[in-house]
């Protein structure tokens, strides 16, 4: 399934692509690229595509004996003369048949709350023992800054980590709120000023992951795409040192002109103001209220 | 304001232009039609000064009905620049503008009209009654709503539409971020409407316990009634949080304060929590009648007994609790903590218990039953597998470690209107097509009817299916366009060539109402469905005082029993008629409303001179009808007796 080759293609061309697309969804997830749901690159998405297979499946066992009861009671007693299937006009209660309704769903709760519980708590720590990179991230109309505190690096719409690390997001805003997404590294957590988030990821193969903003922020909302590029440790300290030799620094004033609401393109610095993402996280109200890490 | 208003005229998109032509053209065409009809007496004696319940629910599913095309053109607009990667149709701006009014007007001025048009209509009928408790203030809610949804619809060519989105997240919906007037429009009008809401909900709650005929218990009561009366539970405690977050938000852009804003200690989550502790329940303040429309169709076609009325009863009470334990479902990604997420994604799901319970009933009811596949039932029919899938992709989104995923994704967005359209949308449609024969005196067209379904129905899963392979493919939501790398093209294409066949069978639903209203078999009996509830012992429409004697109720059905008693021939004669007391009609509501239109529109461009005028009025018909001595009047025996003799056609 090119790209390029999309725009040649009819309609009737389409409608295959797309059945062959909804094949692809319920027989052989992970084998499209395109479905980055279904293919995770790492152990947060990896725990987040098992839970929504595992709802997935067990809300089918519910739905689809009810379709087919459906289908064969309308068949069965619809209203013909000829019609010789039993009719009980007054038949209207039976406790074994309520219990059993009653009981189905509420197993299946019970199941699924245990499995969603379990993976709500464990996706707060670390995904795995590494020592992990901590990166801060502020959504700014329309772009996404990422700050390395370990290195003084700075970017804009994109960003690179070591493969096999578990890297933890510190994300706020300096405008309205975002949601910070990397789909095939693991599910979102919004952006919002003045208060800071924590959001643990982790690749475990090398790759380019795509990025976007997923909560509206205006205008230029739908352009908040970033890259994510996950090389293994080595090359990505390389990296870092090519940045802090060869990119401009970020000063308060260039970032003051990136506040402005504008589009971007990725933007290296080789350094920035120390106290600059303590400050965005104070002006916007975080003097307002004493952090507690959910380390 | 004058100046502001032409200057956003002359800027505005020719589309814009177009529609602000074409609503004064149709505006100058009503006004003339009513004075070359000589029908403005009629306009105001007989629906604006009107306090019967019936017509109140006609107004309302007639502005429902004009709102949902509205919300239909602006979603073909949407459908239509997501077509294609790169589309070049609308811009930003204007994209973000309607995808803002097609969703708040499609849940607060087509799904709560339409639900308030069944709830008028039959809840009386249903219970034996003569009309709501308090018909006065029953007027009132439907103006305040009728003023509400125009405030809003003005936006677009009276300076602007909201955009920023129908939850209108501060500090997005703030000035700093919002400095056109679209917002105040979205925070006037929605407060408008929602103070008629909430007396919709405390009327129907004292009109269900107190005002039952003689004998109806309340486990004796037909489940209509019960999940109207689940509903307005929830509308009395759900609508208070969006009173109170709409007034803060109002606050803020109006008189400068910072209850959300980014700086000087705003907290926009406030916001956000107070948005959903209504926006859930608001979801089901929708489908919970829908349920017992439902049970009613079901049972009607089905010629049986409801199967588990208990449990029915049981389930529909439980979603109304459960319903405030579940809003942080909205944003789990807002980092509340894993406890607290752990808490609402369960509780989320165990909706699924007395939803599923629901479902197996209606199965058991059809079960050993005759099943007359009429436009209501063909429709009900529908609702069950839309719903079922809808609500399995709900148990998905609840499970927080799922949602982390699929949050503003295009999975959210085909699960909410499966739930909302296969759920709410179709099941009113059912009760439409049930009632309309009550309402009206005829039957809407059965072949006309067919094809609206199936277009409507195939449309459906047409537009929606592939929304839920985009959610997979990462497609976000409230984008107004995407490159042609991400590969969404297709699917986005099959989607919009779905809600192209939508907009068909809506036509076709026109039609076929405009057809029947002349050719469409008139209904003499009153019963045209075989029915069970009291609503059917009535002439269709039935006569303004709706029951010329209360009827003593025996047992569940009661309609269905009285039937039963009269062919074995042993249904007692019934009693003298004794006059009938009345309320008189009053244009006190018309005016209030109008009043508090004025207020929110000078509001809306903070011109307070105007604002002040209009409170002025709305407290000054306060005073009025606290003052005034109304006692309403006496219909005789004998204007009964001729009445009945017309319209029983004796």
């Amino acid at each position: 399934m090119g790209v390029r080759n999309l725009k040649k293609t009819g309609v009737s061309d389409k409608l295959k692509k797309f059945l062959f697309g909804f094949v692809l969804l319920f027989l052989l997830p992970g084998c499209s690229d395109r479905f980055v749901l279904l293919d995770p690159a790492g152990p947060v998405a990896q725990t987040e595509y098992r839970n929504i297979m595992l709802t997935m499946v067990l809300s089918a066992i519910v739905a689809i004996p009810v379709l087919a009861i459906m289908v064969y009671v309308v068949y069965r007693y619809r209203d013909r003369p000829e019609n010789q299937a039993p009719y009980t006009p007054n038949w209207d209660d039976s406790k074994i048949l309520e219990v059993i309704w009653w009981g189905i769903p509420i197993l299946i709760v019970a199941i699924l709350g245990v499995y969603t519980v379990r993976d709500t708590f464990s996706l707060t720590r670390p995904p795995s023992d590494q020592k992990p990179v901590t990166i801060q991230v502020v959504s700014l109309d329309w772009k996404w800054m990422f700050f390395y505190p370990e290195s003084n690096i700075s970017t804009v719409n994109y960003v690179e980590i070591p493969t096999g690390v578990p890297v933890q997001f510190v994300l706020t805003a300096d405008a309205p709120m975002n949601s910070f997404w990397v789909p095939q590294l693991g599910g979102q957590v919004y952006t919002m000023p003045g208060m800071e988030m924590y959001l643990w990821l982790q690749a475990d193969r090398s790759g380019v992951y795509e990025g976007k903003g997923a909560n509206f922020t205006g205008k230029g909302f739908a352009h908040m795409n970033f890259q994510v590029v996950a090389k293994p440790k080595s090359e990505f300290e390389a990296w870092v040192k090519s940045v802090k030799r060869s990119a401009p620094p970020l000063t308060n004033e260039k970032y003051n002109q990136l506040v402005k609401p504008s589009i971007a393109n990725k933007q290296l610095y080789s350094s920035y103001p120390t106290s600059l993402y303590k400050d965005i996280v104070n002006k916007n109200g975080g003097m307002y209220y004493t952090h507690h890490g959910h380390h | 304001m004058v100046h502001q208003i032409v200057e956003y005229l002359r800027n505005a998109d020719p589309l814009i232009q177009m529609s602000a032509a074409a609503i004064v053209l149709t505006l100058l065409g009503i006004i003339f039609a009513l004075t070359y009809y000589k029908k403005w007496r009629w306009l105001w004696r007989e629906w604006i000064t009107t306090v019967d319940h019936k017509k109140i629910g006609i107004m309302y599913l007639i502005c429902a009905l004009l709102m949902l095309f509205r919300g239909g053109v602006d979603a073909l607009l949407m459908r239509t620049q997501l077509a294609f990667p790169n589309m070049n149709f609308l811009d930003s701006q204007h994209y973000n503008e309607i995808f803002s009014t097609h969703g708040t007007i499609m849940i607060l001025f087509v799904a709560m009209p339409l639900i308030f048009a069944m709830m008028n209509i039959v809840v009386p009928l249903q219970i034996g009654a003569r009309d709501v408790a308090f018909p006065f203030l029953n007027a009132v809610s439907f103006w305040l709503f009728f003023f509400g949804a125009l405030l809003f619809n003005l936006s677009f060519v009276l300076g602007g539409s909201p955009d920023a989105g129908w939850v209108s997240y501060p500090p997005l919906a703030e000035l700093s971020h919002s400095p056109g007037p679209g917002i105040n429009y979205y925070v006037l009008s929605l407060q408008i409407s929602g103070i008629g809401s909430i007396a919709t909900g405390i009327n129907f709650i004292v009109t269900i316990l107190k005002m039952r005929a003689p004998g109806m218990t309340l486990m004796k009561m037909p489940l209509f009634a019960w999940s109207v009366l689940a509903s307005c539970i929830v509308i009395i405690f759900a609508f208070p949080p969006l009173t109170v977050a709409l007034a803060l938000l109002g606050l803020d852009r109006i008189f400068g304060t910072h209850f959300f804003t980014m700086l000087h200690g705003g907290n926009p989550m406030m916001y956000v929590n107070l948005f959903w502790i209504w926006g859930h329940p608001e979801v089901y303040i929708a489908i919970l009648p829908v349920y017992g429309i439902l049970s009613e169709i079901v049972s009607t076609f089905s010629k049986k007994y409801i199967f588990g009325y208990k449990s029915m009863v049981a389930s529909l009470m439980l979603i109304s609790v459960i319903s405030y334990f579940v809003w942080v479902h909205h944003f789990f990604t807002m980092g509340a903590g894993p406890g607290v997420n752990s808490f609402f994604a369960v509780a989320s799901m165990a909706v699924g218990i007395p939803t599923g319970v629901k479902v197996f009933n209606w199965l058991f009811t059809m079960f050993r039953g005759r099943i007359r596949v009429t436009l209501p039932m063909l429709w009900a029919l529908a609702f069950i597998p839309c719903f079922v899938i809808g609500g399995a992709t709900g148990i998905t989104l609840a499970s927080a470690p799922s949602d982390y995923q699929l949050h503003n994704s295009y999975f959210v967005i085909a699960h909410f209107h499966q739930t909302l359209i296969g759920g709410a949308v179709f099941g009113l449609l059912a009760g439409m097509y049930y009632w309309w024969p009550k309402m009206f005196g005829f039957k809407l067209n059965e072949t006309l009817g067919k094809w609206a379904f199936w277009f409507f129905n195939i449309g459906f899963y047409v537009c929606f299916m592939p929304q839920y392979a985009l959610g997979f493919m990462g497609m976000t939501r409230r984008v107004y366009t995407y490159p042609a790398e991400t590969g969404w093209g297709s699917l986005n294409f099959i989607s919009t060539v779905g809600a192209y066949l939508m907009g068909i069978g809506f036509l076709f639903i026109v039609v076929q109402v405009l057809y029947s209203i002349r050719y469409g078999e008139r209904d003499t009996t009153g019963d045209p469905w075989d029915g069970r509830t009291l609503e059917w012992s009535l002439p269709s429409p039935a006569p303004h005082y709706n029951f010329a004697q209360i009827p003593t109720i025996n047992g569940r059905d009661a309609w269905w029993e009285m039937k039963q008693q009269r062919k074995a021939g042993s249904l007692v004669s019934e009693n003298e008629l004794k006059p009938i007391h009345m309320p008189n009609r009053t244009p006190l509501p018309f005016l209030m409303s109008l009043a508090f239109f004025v207020s929110g529109f000078g509001l809306v461009f903070n011109q307070f001179t105007i604002a002040t005028v209009g409170l002025i009025g709305v407290i000054v018909c306060m005073l009025w009808r606290s003052l005034e001595d109304d006692r309403g009047y006496y219909l005789s025996v004998d204007e009964i007796k001729q009445t009945e003799a017309s319209v029983r056609g004796a």
